[in-house]
């Protein structure tokens, strides 16, 4: 059968199994949208190719599913930039199909002409130049596979008009793929496995520190096994929050630069870190010369390039998160102690941390509403409804993180490694087309809201639901607080007072805007939000000058944190003078 | 964690897919990352649709580890291994142009002569020898020329080959042995 580059195309996403696309056509990729017409795939048209990234981003964290999205040739693909890198930061499974020039004009400045796959090399796991139309099949099986195994990642495929345009005989999606280069290891090894247990088995005071990896690879029962299986304490990245509900008695709250006291305490003090699945960030070593000093580290990650990048290990584990924590849990049956005997005084140092230096916030009753008070009440009014949460980048990302208390994975969607504002309202966007009836909630910031809020329009186009609540402190909140604890608060290019109307704007999109202005007015708001229908954007007018902590300033050591009301120690001082 | 004065230079053999883009994969994470390249050299071997590259690394064991799993990362990458420490020969060729005055001719060509170099091009006033070995015995001839007056050197790189009848297989990851990853592969 001969078909177009463009049938073969969409004949493979359907076999891939492929039935929501994002994405925004042009000039190069003109075919494939016209042979798409014929298929079933349910296209959402985005507004900026940006969005249409950060929404498959979304998409894939939510349901697990590789996201899927189509931009044309030239600044088409080069919008996907940002979007791409984010997901290589926080390993996304999405595939993005580029179109390109024809490979006869490629290198000469057409029209919409960039050099795509040379501009993708290091913001992509693995990308495509398809030059051959009967190449396609391979290229897109391999792309899928390429991007869901292993660490997750983003692929991208360029398709020359030409290519899509040409004619060849189609012999089906291929069923399997081998890739000579690319064998990720899946079990981990059960001599490091055994070692790992036995230093589990002798900690005195272990502490368990998940990442990402455990939402990645769908671990989260396995790794709740492994916390009640030995009673150690445990703490989360934020790109790992959900993997343990954090109702558990076990939780010890996020960890890092805006972790808590205690989670932070218990990295700093343990004799044994057992890391399941993070890539050691700076943003939770702080300096890493003090880091875990005192403690023999189990690192297992399905990325042997994370394992010894930033800290020394002991014990490396190279496998699947989920496999390596069904071996590991064996094992660790296998072993006669009384755990929670033997780790007494720990819990008993840990109960005490938690007793004296708790997560607060202080809401006056009639005074303005403070952004930790509005979330809060957003987790007590939704959470109920087992919500998908996503945000943008900022203050409100981290209160989101302390006060939100995602419970369950999947339901915590944060840009972490790039730290991409405009990430959240785009990522909501995504995970209510992957699930049109849940509550999908975006909490943002003023800043990054306004980054991509252009695709308002999309969701009331495509009856996305999406809700919305804007902390709003017109200020670029995160970098103002950085200004004033180490720039002896000299305000520069923070200030966003002048804003749009937010609840207008939200009219003139044909969606619903509300407000809240004072504390009384929240949960009210937020009960009427989430039970109109379509989307809505709540404008929280917060505090404008209230500060995030506890803070581990940047470079410094775990036990240099600042909690709220502390002195900022004169050596932390940055600025001019 | 690493410390520039233990660096060391170490010889990477790597076996990648021939085809477009590759090496500018290969060369793109050698910049991201800041790896020290001393040199590069790639070819295709007896399967076309593979190439291999002989690279020289400055690092200690520390930074080799990273940049043999970075290599390792890049899907087009089908096979690393360092040689450093493996029984294996190593050779590098070099031209050099050097000025010839009638004076000097004889003692350049008994030079050239005890390094088991060539003469392959003459003109009145130069001498274009030809000189393969190891690095120390290229840098004596270096040395010893240099006050005749070079006036040009292209180098081939270093080129490496594992002693005994072990080859580097193309596939078979696990069996061979691969720097810095003692401990972390997996089964």
């Amino acid at each position: 059968m001969r078909l177009t580059g463009s049938e073969i195309f969409m004949k493979c996403l359907q076999a891939e199994g492929v039935h929501t696309i994002f994405g925004y056509p042009g000039g190069a990729i003109l075919h494939g949208y016209d042979v798409m017409l014929d298929y079933p795939l349910r296209h959402i048209l985005v507004r900026h190719e940006q969005v249409a990234i950060h929404a498959v981003e979304g998409f894939y964290k939510a349901s697990g599913k590789t996201g899927t999205a189509i931009v044309t040739s030239g600044p088409g693909a080069t919008n996907t930039i940002t979007g791409l890198t984010d997901a290589l930061m926080d390993s996304m499974a999405i595939v993005v199909f580029t179109g390109q020039v024809p490979t006869a004009v490629m290198g000469c400045d057409a029209f919409q002409e960039a050099d795509v796959v040379g501009t993708t090399r290091t913001c992509t796991k693995h990308n495509f130049l398809a030059s051959k139309t009967e190449d396609l099949p391979q290229i897109i099986k391999e792309a899928y596979y390429i991007a869901r195994s292993g660490r997750p990642g983003p692929v991208l495929v360029d398709l020359p008009k030409d290519i899509i345009m040409g004619r060849a005989e189609f012999k089906g999606y291929p069923e399997e793929v081998s890739i000579r280069g690319y064998n990720p290891s899946v079990n981990g090894h059960p001599g490091q496995i055994r070692k790992a247990a036995e230093l589990i088995a002798s900690a005195r005071r272990p502490v368990i520190y998940g990442g990402g990896g455990i939402i990645h690879a769908d671990a989260s029962a396995e790794f709740t096994e492994l916390v009640n299986l030995t009673q150690i304490p445990t703490t989360l990245t934020l790109m790992g929050l959900g993997a343990l509900d954090t109702s558990h008695p076990l939780w010890l709250g996020m960890l890092g630069m805006h972790g808590t006291y205690t989670a932070n305490m218990c990295m700093a003090h343990a004799d044994l870190i057992i890391a399941i699945g993070p890539r050691f960030d700076d943003r939770v070593t702080g300096k890493l010369s003090e880091f875990g000093k005192n403690a023999k580290i189990i690192h297992v990650d399905i990325d042997p390039t994370s394992i010894r990048k930033n800290v020394h290990v002991d014990v490396p584990i190279v496998g699947d998160v989920k496999r390596v924590l069904t071996q590991l849990n064996a094992e660790l049956k296998k072993v006669k102690r009384d755990w929670r005997t033997e780790l007494a005084e720990w819990h008993g140092q840990i109960a005490e941390w938690q007793r004296t230096h708790p997560l607060t916030y202080y809401q006056h009753p009639e005074g303005r509403i403070k952004p930790q008070y509005a979330i809060d009440q957003i987790y007590q009014v939704t959470e109920e409804h087992d919500p998908i949460i996503s945000t943008g980048v900022g203050q409100h990302q981290m209160w989101a993180a302390q006060y939100y208390r995602a419970r369950h994975p999947r339901r915590w969607l944060t840009s972490g490694g790039l730290g991409t504002m405009g990430f959240g309202f785009p990522a909501a966007l995504g995970a209510q087309a992957a699930f049109p009836d849940k509550l999908v909630i975006d909490i943002d910031g003023d800043g990054s809201f306004q980054m991509t809020m252009q695709d308002l329009i999309t969701c009331v186009q495509y009856n996305l639901p999406v809700k919305i609540f804007i902390i709003n402190n017109k200020y670029l909140g995160m970098v103002r607080q950085w200004q004033q604890l180490f720039y002896g608060k000299r305000y520069s290019q923070v200030d966003l007072e002048i804003q749009p109307d937010f609840v207008r704007l939200a009219e003139a999109f044909s969606a619903v805007g509300l407000r809240a202005e004072r504390s009384g007015d929240v949960k009210p708001i937020i009960e009427k939000a989430i039970s109109t229908p379509g989307p809505v954007v709540v404008d929280v007018v917060c505090e404008r000058e209230e500060n995030c902590f506890p803070i581990i300033p940047a470079g410094c050591a775990i036990k240099d944190i600042i909690e709220a009301g502390d002195p900022i120690p004169e050596k932390l001082f940055q600025g001019w003078r | 964690m690493t410390d520039p004065k233990h660096y060391r230079k170490h010889t990477l053999s790597l076996l990648v897919e021939n085809h477009q883009g590759v090496l500018a994969k290969i060369a793109s994470l050698i910049a991201a990352k800041g790896y020290n390249i001393d040199s590069l050299s790639v070819a295709e071997t007896m399967d076309p649709t593979v190439s291999r590259m002989t690279m020289s690394v400055r690092g200690d064991e520390w930074v080799m580890e990273q940049v043999v799993k970075q290599f390792h990362r890049i899907i087009d990458v089908i096979k690393v291994v360092d040689l450093t420490d493996e029984p294996h020969v190593n050779r590098e060729m070099i031209f050099i142009r050097v000025n010839a005055e009638p004076a000097n001719r004889a003692e350049i060509l008994r030079i050239t002569e005890i390094f088991r170099g060539r003469i392959v091009d003459v003109t009145p006033t130069t001498y274009t020898l030809e000189v393969t070995g190891e690095e120390g015995k290229v840098q004596a001839m270096l040395e010893l020329l240099q006050p005749f007056g070079i006036q040009e050197i292209v180098r081939s790189g270093t080129l490496a080959i594992a002693r005994g009848s072990k080859t580097v297989p193309k596939r078979d990851e696990s069996r061979l042995r691969v720097a810095g990853r003692k401990q972390a592969v997996a089964e």
